[in-house]
């Protein structure tokens, strides 16, 4: 125990890092991830072709060649990040991909007769989505947008590979100095438990919130496509 | 998957008509435009610093470059066989624990579910590689990277065994007991038999998962494709060149791997219609 409290300004900062990488990551592949979305759906053809060719690369690219790829490989070709932007990057082209898959697919949720009615009215293609696709197909994709979250803070664990000094690293490092492997990986462990079953309660309080009554269970092959796999 | 793609995405926009099409082909010009620019701006980058230069290219066409990576590609395949062989059998005995009436079991089947796939595979890697040796145990680097294959992927395959399971229509738990048959019976010759059928697609996903995870072999130096690019790099120096190699290679693989399972799906979705 001596050994945690000795160190508590180190796992603080892992604990910290973990977080910064989780919450960058995801906001910017939330936002990469909702414009591929509508690129998918959108009635040009390049646009959806480029759309799902980037998804296939980054849904199938393991997440540790690709921090790999950008942390060490890509300084040759001129562009220098740091390692911590290098996961971030990684874990944002990674992420956006499935949250595109489960943006689409939430779209798809949405009953047909909807979107009629909402072009019959007038609605353009932006109008559609905006005001009668997106909100509905946002409630269903609620939950697997939370498990494309958790996908990230397990996944931001990879950046110890390329020494971004977050939980694992610190875990690691701390190992190699203090030689009392059981207690930090459990240690470790429970942090890591304790943010996921975090990410989870506040999703479900925010489909709670967001929306209430019935929810649409994707088929179990859909749910492991959306599924984030390191 | 298939089954709906008739729906929303189709309709989100009129057919369009004279003007519309314009547009269209307006807006497609642009954006292929666009995507020419930044393809262009980054194999511009790659020019200007010398990385497109055919002889840091051509090497990958060599019987020797195309054997070294074979064999990291046989290491990823045997760990991938061999941890999917082992943890999925094991997966479905954790589902049918954590489904099973006598509570102690059901919580430990739970406990072991909920712990692995909430922590990350690099973790538990760490974990055999510097705590073991700590107490003297000592695995080679096969089972230091297969082992947490298995853990990980027991949990997570296991919550797909249980997703099946649970799919299978509550009528025929019921036919089975109407025409006499125990709740071991029934699970055994009626449940799991169709539950395994639903889970196939997902099965195939899981494959993935776990040639994916195959590449923390980088971590603890075993001769999969990953670390073997490592090598490579550290002998030839082509960083850039060897990784995207490496990835292009995962991406084939996992593509065809994700096709089969999508056909699987299709078909499934298919004979479902048919009733």
């Amino acid at each position: 125990m001596e050994i945690i409290l000795e160190n508590w300004p180190m796992l603080l900062g892992g604990i910290g890092t973990t977080i910064a990488l989780t919450l960058l990551g995801y906001g910017f592949a939330l936002i990469l991830g909702t414009a591929l979305a509508v690129c998918r759906v959108s009635p040009i053809p390049p646009l959806r072709g480029a759309a799902t060719v980037y998804v296939e690369i980054f849904r199938n690219i393991p997440l540790l060649s690709l921090l790999i790829l950008i942390a060490f490989g890509l300084p040759d070709a001129g562009l220098l990040l740091p390692y911590f932007w290098c996961g971030v990057l990684g874990l944002t082209l990674s992420s956006a991909a499935f949250i595109c898959e489960n943006v689409r697919s939430g779209i798809n949720t949405v009953p047909i007769g909807h979107a009629e009615a909402a072009r019959s009215i007038g609605l353009g293609f932006f109008g559609v989505l905006r005001y009668v696709v997106l909100p509905q197909a946002f409630r269903t994709m609620i939950s697997p947008l939370v498990n494309v979250f958790i996908g990230t803070l397990i996944g931001s664990s990879l950046c110890a590979a390329i020494s971004v000094a977050e939980i694992t690293y610190v875990t690691q490092q701390l190992n190699i100095r203090t030689a009392e492997a059981v207690l930090l990986f459990l240690v470790a462990g429970v942090i890591y438990l304790a943010l996921s079953l975090a990410a989870a309660s506040g999703g479900l309080a925010l489909e709670k919130a967001l929306a209430p009554g019935r929810r649409r269970r994707p088929t179990t092959t859909q749910a492991m496509m959306g599924a984030q796999q390191a | 998957m298939s089954a709906n793609s008739s729906s929303a995405t189709q309709v989100l926009f009129d057919a369009p008509g004279p003007k519309g099409r314009r547009r269209i082909l307006l807006l497609s010009v642009l954006s292929v435009l666009g995507i020419a620019g930044l393809i262009g701006a980054g194999l511009w980058q790659f020019a200007v610093n010398g990385e497109l230069a055919a002889a840091k290219w051509l090497p990958y066409l060599r019987r020797d470059y195309i054997a070294f990576l074979g064999e990291g590609l046989w290491g990823t395949l045997r760990a991938t066989a061999v941890a999917a062989v082992i943890a999925f059998p094991f997966a479905l005995v954790l589902a049918l624990a954590r489904l099973a009436p006598l509570r102690p079991l059901s919580w430990a089947a739970t406990a072991w579910i909920e712990f692995f796939r909430g922590i990350p595979m690099l973790l538990v890697v760490y974990a055999f590689l510097l705590a073991l040796p700590a107490y003297g145990v000592t695995v080679d680097r096969f089972w230091m990277l297969v082992l947490p294959m298995i853990l990980v992927s027991s949990a997570t395959t296991a919550e797909v065994f249980r997703a099946g399971i649970r799919a299978v229509d509550r009528g025929q738990h019921e036919a089975a007991a109407a025409i006499g048959l125990m709740p071991r019976q029934s699970m055994v010759s009626v449940i799991l038999p169709q539950a395994v059928r639903l889970v196939l697609p997902s099965l195939v996903l899981a494959l993935v998962s776990l040639l994916k995870d195959s590449t923390l072999g980088f971590v603890v130096s075993y001769n999969e494709l990953q670390f073997q690019g490592k090598n490579m790099v550290s002998i030839t120096r082509f960083l850039v060149q060897t990784y995207l190699v490496v990835s292009g290679i995962y991406i084939v693989i996992n593509l065809l791997l994700t096709r089969v399972a999508l056909v699987l799906d299709a078909r499934m979705q298919k004979r479902a219609a048919q009733g």
